[in-house]
């Protein structure tokens, strides 16, 4: 059977239906921050931004930009009512402290065990980390989305990162265009596969055994 | 009387020394003392220490000063950029040296410098590059790394409005790393657009308490908004 891979809207889509009412979550630079385009509306979701934003909300209407008021990737954006702005140091208790329910990060690896690489791809380039160590181990949920594949087609899901690390153990689920995989004691468990893709081409896939969800680990 | 208002930039900068360490608030446009850096250029102190989230953009503030070859060294988060091209010529010339520091640990570092801790441990970064050399230790059978303090000789940050007592509050996302600067360094010297009577800030709602300010000086309004009244609230 063939599959159409998810598109990056359609997992961000998958992603926000999962934060649930109440959540105070941080959508990372790139491809994390479409989810914010799928909010529920019926639910009252706290976005934060490492810039000292609680409450975030979206892109102003065109004219009304303010460049006092921007998100970590330092685009205009606005404040819901009832939000609050606090200083960097705040900001980063709030990341580093365990005050954050979810975090959604992308990556460029991720290891069964959980291990997060998603700052640098070694070599000459200029090194550049942000907020991205402090979120790995600060925030109660780290979730990555991205593409399950590199664009040659091999597993950004790995038996060890080969990337730099962000931080060790830290990921719990992993939203890519093939599934929903959370990381476990037992190991990689898959659930929502798309629809035509077998766990048997999933585990091809991705080069390492991967569970269905609520199975059992074979005796 | 106590008054910490300067006439001029130029005066607010005079005494900075050649290897100082200058702690420079903003995130991306936001906060960016860009008046103060403009002075500093002209004032020609040399071999500065520049801790910033960022290594500027284009050529405007940090990056005008790395231009104008006076930055021995960068301490920052966040050096790459779409238009971070002067700090990346200098960096792989050899020119500028790069401490790359977590973003939150970047701030804790210049907090505990304000509040006189000594040392402490992060969990951020452990078992990273960036914790590479650092001392480490398992708390509650967590790996952390020990972070040491960055103070600055001078912190130079962007406030909304202030007063003769150095008071200061901020504006939206502008405020970033001022508060904590501010608290960091020997001297802390506020640009701000609207300089108030003593009591007219409220209280309650200072946010940099003169304490942490050494001078103040106005500097005049650009337009950050497309919304004028708003900017003029």
């Amino acid at each position: 059977m063939s599959y159409a891979k998810l598109t990056r809207e359609q997992i961000a889509a998958r992603i926000a239906r999962d934060i649930p009412e109440g959540a105070y979550v941080n959508l990372g630079i790139g491809m994390p921050t479409l989810v914010g385009n799928h909010l529920p509306k019926d639910r009252e979701i706290f976005l934060h931004s490492e810039n000292g934003i609680l409450g975030m909300g979206p892109a102003p209407a065109a004219g009304l930009e303010d460049m006092d008021l921007i998100n970590a990737g330092k685009e205009p954006v606005t404040l819901l009512t009832g939000g609050a702005y606090f200083h960097h140091t705040d900001s980063f208790a709030m990341m580093r402290g365990r005050h954050l329910d979810i975090a959604v990060l992308g990556a460029f690896q991720v290891s069964v065990s959980g291990d997060l690489a998603n700052w640098s791809t070694g070599g000459d380039a200029i090194p550049a980390v942000g907020g991205a160590m402090d979120l790995a181990v600060g925030a109660k949920n780290v979730w990555v989305m991205m593409e399950h594949l590199t664009k040659t087609g091999e597993s950004k899901i790995v038996e060890r990162c080969t990337y730099p690390l962000t931080g060790i153990g830290v990921v719990k689920r992993i939203y890519t265009d093939l599934a929903v995989i959370d990381i476990t004691p037992r190991g990689l468990v898959a659930s929502q596969l798309l629809p035509g893709l077998t766990f048997e081409e999933l585990h091809r896939l991705t080069g390492i055994p991967v569970l269905p969800s609520g199975a059992r680990a074979a005796a | 009387m106590i008054d910490k208002i300067l006439p001029s930039v130029e005066a607010a900068l005079a005494d900075v020394g050649d290897g100082s360490t200058v702690l420079i608030g903003g995130f991306g446009g936001a906060g960016v003392p860009e008046e103060l850096i403009d002075a500093l250029i002209a004032q020609g102190a040399r071999e500065l220490t520049i801790v910033n989230n960022n290594a500027g953009n284009a050529e405007f503030g940090v990056a005008a000063l790395l231009k104008a070859g006076r930055v021995r060294k960068i301490v920052c988060s966040y050096p790459r950029t779409a238009d971070s091209y002067l700090f990346e010529a200098l960096y792989r010339a050899g020119k500028v040296e790069l401490e790359l520091v977590p973003q939150g640990t970047l701030s804790e570092r210049m907090r505990a410098a304000g509040a006189g801790i000594g040392a402490f441990y992060t969990p951020t970064g452990y078992g990273t590059d960036l914790a590479k050399g650092k001392e480490t230790r398992m708390i509650d059978g967590r790996g952390h790394v020990l972070e040491h303090p960055i103070r600055g000789d001078v912190a130079l940050v962007k406030a909304e409005r202030g007063d003769r007592w150095g008071n200061l509050v901020y504006r939206k996302s502008a405020r970033n790393f001022g508060p904590t600067m501010a608290s960091a360094a020997k001297c802390t010297i506020a640009q701000v657009y609207e300089i108030v009577e003593l009591g007219a800030l409220d209280p309650e709602c200072i946010v940099t308490p003169g304490i942490f300010v050494t001078r103040v000086v106005k500097v005049p309004r650009k337009k950050t908004t497309a919304v004028p009244a708003e900017a003029a609230a």
